[in-house]
């Protein structure tokens, strides 16, 4: 394992200068790019990242690593230390910086520096959160822009690849950008991003060393998986909330629901009688949750993939 | 006239509305022109309009034909929590045009203000940099709606119209989506965010009444103004910091300066060095010029409109 700085994040003269570390493994062919947080609250996957590298060490030091790896466990530190998800003097987030810009705005300028960093990888997964704050079933989301390797990402053998559309506002991702550039990119939704999990995090690292024996790169055996299913995410049935106020879950991701059948219930705040019966309108599995203690009118509460196609 | 243009439920006892100023003349159903501002929490310089426009409206009532609406805050969370965006949500509320109606509240409140301002004859959407950076009265015209806006633009009497570049991200903002669906609608920039410079906001509603008598919404003669200057994205120079520090400026905004000129330093104040001299990159006028001292790498600094005469 070589550790070296890529950038450096300078905000001088009151803060000082914020090395940005990558972890090299294996030969010195660009194989697979990992990054990890670059949103100031993404602890889970900052924490995945690392335990990561724990096992790419070994793996390198056993002689099993066919490949060159780069990951780069977090580049949020100036944020991720001020307890912001965003960069701290303009609240720009350098996930919507992409590609980056070498003489522009200093958030693009760092996004510029990571993706210089980052490019030229045969494979990358970005190791990510969503812009609603809550949970999922462990995933691996493929971007769709025309360039993707749809079926490469069913190798993670987590439960579900997910395909989306994207928005404009995606447009300026990571993700997006790093596939239009060449790198088949992934990007890898554990459980969690604000609070750390170690389950769900096992889980990514062991679907992403499944990936890397899958393809030959490395000879470690890691346990068969689940057989993924492919679900494009405008197949998905989303479900709101009629009315406001707190937010008691019935259902968490993963869980499987019949028509009909209370998945929420929204509850007045000063009575806590209830005021709304979230059900679902189909058999399916919940595949994502709102993380929230209270919740406004006319605000999606879960993401249900439907029977056929779960 | 006060009327709730969409609204919904906050989660405890509390009902987020978009509202408008309806004033009608004669005829009401003739013309219409909806002034928005707002979109951004600390951006106030459309506050001033939106208010100085009621009052002489109301006195202009009797020579007014069609229906002027005035919606003086998209965002009133943003604006009563001094936050530039949607309080509680990672998106800018000008990157989810034309909103939703099945994802969250503030996409559906995106829904709503498209569908009331759809079908005028001009909306103008006031913006005010944001609490960085000082602007001269601008419009911005995305190249892909030039032929359609420039007639309207030129009568707003604005100091500066400039053409930018169309890049996929910019589709979902209010303009564009306006745009979009056939409603012509004009971005202004003009004064700093947190502010009001009330001689900015005077300038533009002489533009809007020069608008409306074009539309012929005014019995009155109509109103002279000083045509802008026209410029591209080809004839904007840019000043961002390359060092960290405290900006202070050398020039005026608006000043005229030479290819070479300092526009300001960098200072730092533990030393009482200069950490840099910011050059500027071409002579002409310096129609953007940073207000808040703290700067970052990257930060910007200034734009330099090229070509433009002492």
């Amino acid at each position: 394992m070589k550790r070296e700085i890529l950038c450096t994040i300078s905000a001088l003269p009151y803060r000082q200068p914020i090395p940005v570390y990558g972890f090299r493994f294996g030969s010195g062919d660009k194989t697979l790019a990992v990054m990890g947080a670059i949103r100031g609250d993404e602890f889970q996957q900052m924490y995945t990242a690392a335990r990561l590298i724990q096992r790419l060490e070994k793996l390198e030091s056993d002689g099993a690593l066919s490949a060159g790896i780069l990951v780069v466990p977090c580049m949020a530190q100036f944020s991720m230390n001020v307890s912001r998800r965003f960069w701290p003097l303009d609240n720009t987030d350098i996930n919507r910086m992409f590609p980056g810009y070498a003489d522009g705005e200093t958030t693009q300028r760092l996004a510029h520096r990571i993706f210089q960093a980052l490019q030229g990888y045969q494979w990358g997964i970005h190791l990510t959160s969503f812009y609603l704050s809550g949970d999922f079933v462990p995933h691996v989301r493929i971007m769709e822009t025309g360039f993707q390797k749809d079926e490469a990402g069913l190798d993670f053998g987590l439960p579900y690849l997910v395909i989306r559309s994207p928005h404009p506002y995606d447009t300026v991702t990571l993700n997006y950008n790093w596939q239009i550039w060449g790198t088949n990119t992934f990007s890898l939704y554990t459980r969690a991003t604000r609070d750390i999990e170690p389950g769900s995090a096992e889980v990514a690292v062991e679907s992403i060393l499944r990936f890397l024996h899958r393809y030959g790169l490395s000879s470690e055996e890691v346990p068969e998986g689940c057989k993924s299913v492919c679900v494009n995410e405008s197949q998905m049935v989303a479900i709101g909330s009629s009315s406001a106020g707190i937010l008691l879950p019935q259902k968490h991701p993963g869980d499987k629901v019949a028509a009909g059948e209370m998945v929420a219930s929204i509850l007045d705040p000063y009575t806590a009688k209830p005021c709304e019966e979230i059900r679902s309108p189909v058999d399916g599995t919940i595949f994502f949750f709102r993380h929230a203690q209270i919740l406004s009118e006319r605000t999606i509460v879960c993401r249900i993939i439907p029977q056929n196609n779960s | 006239m006060i009327e709730t243009v969409v609204s919904a439920q906050l989660p405890v006892g509390e009902e987020l509305a978009i509202q408008k100023n309806r004033i009608e003349g004669a005829e009401p159903d003739s013309r219409r022109i909806a002034v928005v501002t707002g979109t951004h929490g600390d951006e106030l310089e459309g506050q001033y309009v939106a208010w100085k426009l009621a009052r002489l409206l109301e006195q202009k009532r009797k020579i007014l034909h069609g229906t002027v609406d005035i919606y003086p805050a998209l965002n009133p969370l943003g604006i009563s929590t001094i936050y530039r965006g949607l309080p509680g949500f990672d998106l800018d509320m000008n990157r989810i045009f034309p909103g939703s109606r099945t994802e969250t509240m503030n996409e559906y409140i995106a829904d709503g203000i498209v569908r009331d301002i759809a079908g005028a004859d001009l909306c103008i959407d006031i913006h005010a940099s944001n609490i960085f950076l000082r602007e001269i009265p601008q419009i911005r015209i995305n190249e892909k709606s030039v032929d359609q806006l420039m007639p309207f633009a030129k009568l707003l009497n604005m100091d500066f119209v400039w053409v930018h570049g169309a890049t996929t991200v910019l589709e979902s903002t209010l303009a564009y989506s306006l745009n979009d669906i056939g409603t012509p609608t004009l971005v202004v920039e003009m004064g700093v965010g947190m502010r009001i410079t009330e001689r900015y906001g005077n300038q533009l509603i002489y533009g809007i009444f020069s608008v409306m008598n074009e539309l012929g919404m005014l019995d009155e003669p109509a109103i002279p103004v000083q045509p802008p200057i026209v410029s591209t994205d080809g004839h904007v120079g840019f000043v961002n910091a390359s060092e960290s520090g405290i900006f202070l400026p050398r020039v005026s905004h608006a000043d005229r300066v030479e290819q070479g000129q300092t526009i300001g330093i960098v200072s730092n104040p533990f030393t009482g060095e200069i950490s840099e001299k910011l050059l500027s990159p071409l002579s002409g006028m310096v129609f953007t010029l940073r207000e808040y001292p703290i700067v970052n790498e990257g930060s910007l600094i200034a734009r330099v409109l090229g070509g433009v005469a002492k």
